[in-house]
């Protein structure tokens, strides 16, 4: 029974004039589970939620309850309830009006409206509070009742659109914990949006990540923490050291030219991989006698424990302990063989379709001509293909460019940032030494013999 | 000697005293008065059943204007509030440019199309008519900004706990949209009580509205006292009016919505 799939999003999209806000996601939520819908702002998490609702259509796809596919039917006729981010309690009735009000809707007996309201109110401790107004009252206690509002009418699913987001941090810690005992307690499935990470690790069975509209990973607290599939999720899940590495085979891994045993397999011999360290997990050791040594640059003092950032030979490592180290201390590092996470390496090299002009040696990527070489085997207008490494990719002022773009997405890997550039329909992936904002707006340019041309097989 | 903030305020003061209260006190010394000194008198002849059923005329021809300025109004202010801003503002100009003509313009144009197109002149509906058309802007305006500041998050609750169009807009817009009502009920009725020249330029004389009778003592009769006793008799019945019209705005909350005064 708890593996029931209740809902299930079949290729589902959505866009928004021309921005996408779903792209062809596929997601099964299991009956009495708290599933979360992780991301940062804009990623869908929100529209995934609506959509469930009835509130906004999809453009493609399905969406199945209990089988039957409730795309075109109209929220109020949904077995779901929504928790509001802004509650949404009706300000012209009290509290228990408010919480009756789907009950009413129903034509149910009035005394029967009477015991369930009660019910709801002992539930989520307001008892009492049955004839105040919603202006009377503070905060979590109008969270609460907005929760019992949804609740009294028994859904199937409850759904929650970031309903802790407006509560101070300690009341927020308390609901969390009252929100995950009535879940269970009630066994109703919670679909549950927030982009606090702690707050998702924390309360659900399953979380899925979101970014840009599309799944990241779907998968329990502790697989995503431990296993993240992706640099993106490895970096919004908890702090993390990301690094280059290759896989020399199983068990061993170098990064920094260092060589690591590791306790994974499978990746093949010499492989390319990313690889994702704990700060939590490297252990400060005394510099003699130690493998890796480095320089501590920064402490920060962060209550529970210490953010130390070691510079080893170029590499920065982000490391939290409980032990002092003192800023410029030389001090050994060491990364037991269970904090080393490997990650495939995602595909991020730049690879466009463009049309060749060998007359001209040039080739047109997106309406925008590159000097190109080695165009001698292709005729004019010819369909190829081109890759260019991010490591060739140089980012100049707009003005210089061949092309411009607007930065879309910024992720520190270690030694260096890799920057996502959007440039109208496509993104290019650039490699820079600093920090760049998104938004920020800048020019591109290739070397000419660093763009390798290839027959465009497709045609 | 330092100026004192309030300094800016006595243009104003000497303003009010002598257009406000200064006429105020004439009319209350007139009605209390005549001839042979303070008496009674006239607030007793003003009270007879005749004046007293001018008054009734009055107040019944209000409550047909208020209402059908209710039943036109909220629908319009309803379709407005659902539209994108900038195709609201545009027709919107359709109501808010005749405003800005003279209230008299106005209401002669009415009389010749009325009288060039059709049969309806001096009668009482060209009265209701004329008085609907100069009144309505007042009733779709609160209603409308009531409606805009409606937060759309209640219509989308009243959806997920199972209300269908009709009773949301029942169950939630309509409750909610009561202070702008009201506003606009009271910005209706209280000068559709006291207005005179609509019924004079499209009734023909034929009725007698209470502003019409307070015009004819004054200026064809030439009895100030009789017309202040009047005055006074409205000027009570407008009070209470209001008074009632602010409890009623004090019972709905103003969350979720404006309200104009």
């Amino acid at each position: 029974m708890k593996d029931k799939h209740l809902i299930e999003l079949i290729d589902v999209s959505k866009l928004y004039g021309g921005d996408v806000a779903l792209s062809h996601v596929d997601l099964y939520v299991k009956d009495g589970e708290f599933l979360t819908l992780l991301g940062p702002s804009g990623c869908g998490k929100t529209t995934m939620l609506r959509l469930i609702a009835g509130f906004i259509m999809p453009d493609e796809g399905r969406i199945e309850m209990g089988g039957v596919d409730i795309a075109n039917t109209p929220p109020y006729l949904r077995q779901v309830n929504t928790v509001f981010q802004k509650y949404a309690l009706f300000p012209h009735l009290n509290v228990a009006e408010n919480i009756a009000f789907g009950l009413k809707l129903r034509n149910v007996d009035k005394t029967i409206i009477k015991e369930k309201v009660e019910n709801m109110l002992e539930l989520v401790n307001l008892k009492g509070y049955g004839s105040r107004y919603i202006e009377q009252l503070s905060g979590g206690q109008q969270q609460r009742v907005a929760i019992a509002r949804a609740l009294v009418n028994e859904p199937k699913v409850l759904l929650l659109d970031e309903p802790l987001g407006a509560l101070d941090l300690k009341l927020r810690k308390e609901m969390q914990v009252e929100l995950k005992n009535m879940q269970q307690r009630l066994g109703i499935t919670f679909i549950y949006v927030t982009h606090d990470q702690e707050e998702a690790l924390t309360m659900s069975d399953t979380i899925v990540v979101l970014k840009d509209g599309v799944i990241q990973q779907i998968g329990t607290p502790t697989d995503i923490y431990n296993e993240p599939k992706n640099p993106f999720v490895a970096d919004f899940i908890g702090e993390s050291n990301i690094i280059p590495g290759i896989m020399l085979q199983d068990l061993k891994v170098r990064m920094n030219g260092v060589v690591y045993d590791c306790v994974d397999k499978g990746f093949g011999k010499n492989t390319e991989v990313d690889v994702v360290v704990r700060p939590e997990d490297i252990d400060i050791v005394p510099a003699e006698g130690a493998r890796v040594i480095g320089k501590a640059v920064s402490v920060v003092f962060m209550g529970v424990h210490y953010e130390v950032d070691i510079d080893c030979g170029g590499y920065e490592w982000v490391i939290q302990t409980t032990d002092y180290v003192e800023r410029g201390q030389v001090v050994g590092i060491s990364i037991p063989p269970d904090a080393i996470h490997i990650m495939k390496k995602t595909q991020q090299t730049n690879l466009f379709d463009a049309v060749a002009y060998p007359d001209d040696g040039e080739v047109e990527i997106l309406d925008h001509r590159f000097a190109c070489k080695g165009l001698e085997a292709f005729e004019s207008k010819d369909d190829v293909l081109v890759a260019i490494a991010p490591v060739d990719v140089q980012l100049i002022p707009p003005e210089g460019g061949q092309l411009t773009g607007v930065v879309r997405a910024c992720m520190f890997l270690g030694t260096h940032y890799e920057v996502t550039i959007g440039c109208g329909e496509e993104d290019w992936i650039a490699y820079s030494a600093e920090y760049m904002e998104s938004g920020e707006e800048i020019g591109i340019f290739v070397p000419a013999e660093k763009i390798a041309v290839s027959a465009n097989e497709a045609n | 000697m330092r100026m004192r903030r309030s300094v800016f305020a006595y243009p104003y003061v000497v303003w009010m005293a002598v257009f406000i209260l200064t006429p105020m006190l004439l009319i209350l010394y007139y009605a209390f008065s005549n001839d042979s000194g303070a008496t009674l008198e006239n607030i007793v002849q003003a009270a007879s059943w005749d004046n007293l059923r001018v008054l009734a005329d009055s107040v019944r021809f209000a409550l047909y204007t208020t209402l059908l300025c209710l039943l036109l109004g909220f629908p319009v202010a309803y379709l407005l509030s659902q539209m994108k801003k900038t195709t609201a503002g545009l027709l919107s100009v359709f109501f808010i440019v005749p405003m800005w003509m003279n209230f008299l313009l106005r209401t002669y144009a009415w009389k010749v199309l009325l009288s060039a197109f059709t049969k309806i002149l001096y009668t009482e509906s060209a009265v209701l008519l004329g008085m609907v058309y100069n009144f309505l802007p007042f009733m779709i305006l609160p209603i409308y900004t009531t409606l805009i500041k409606l937060d759309k998050s209640y219509i989308e609750a009243a959806a997920d706990l199972g209300a269908n169009p009709t009773k949301t807009f029942l169950k939630v817009i309509l409750p909610l949209s009561m202070p702008g009502i009201i506003s606009g009920i009271t910005m209706v009725f209280i000068p559709s009580t006291t207005t005179f020249a609509i019924s004079q330029l499209l009734g023909g004389g034929k009725t007698m509205l209470y502003g019409d009778l307070i015009y004819m003592k004054f200026i064809t009769e030439q009895s100030w006292n009789t017309g202040s006793a009047l005055s006074i008799i409205l000027l009570a019945f407008v009070l209470v009016s209001m008074a009632f019209m602010k409890k009623a705005e004090r019972k709905t909350s103003d969350e979720g919505g404006g309200r104009l005064w």
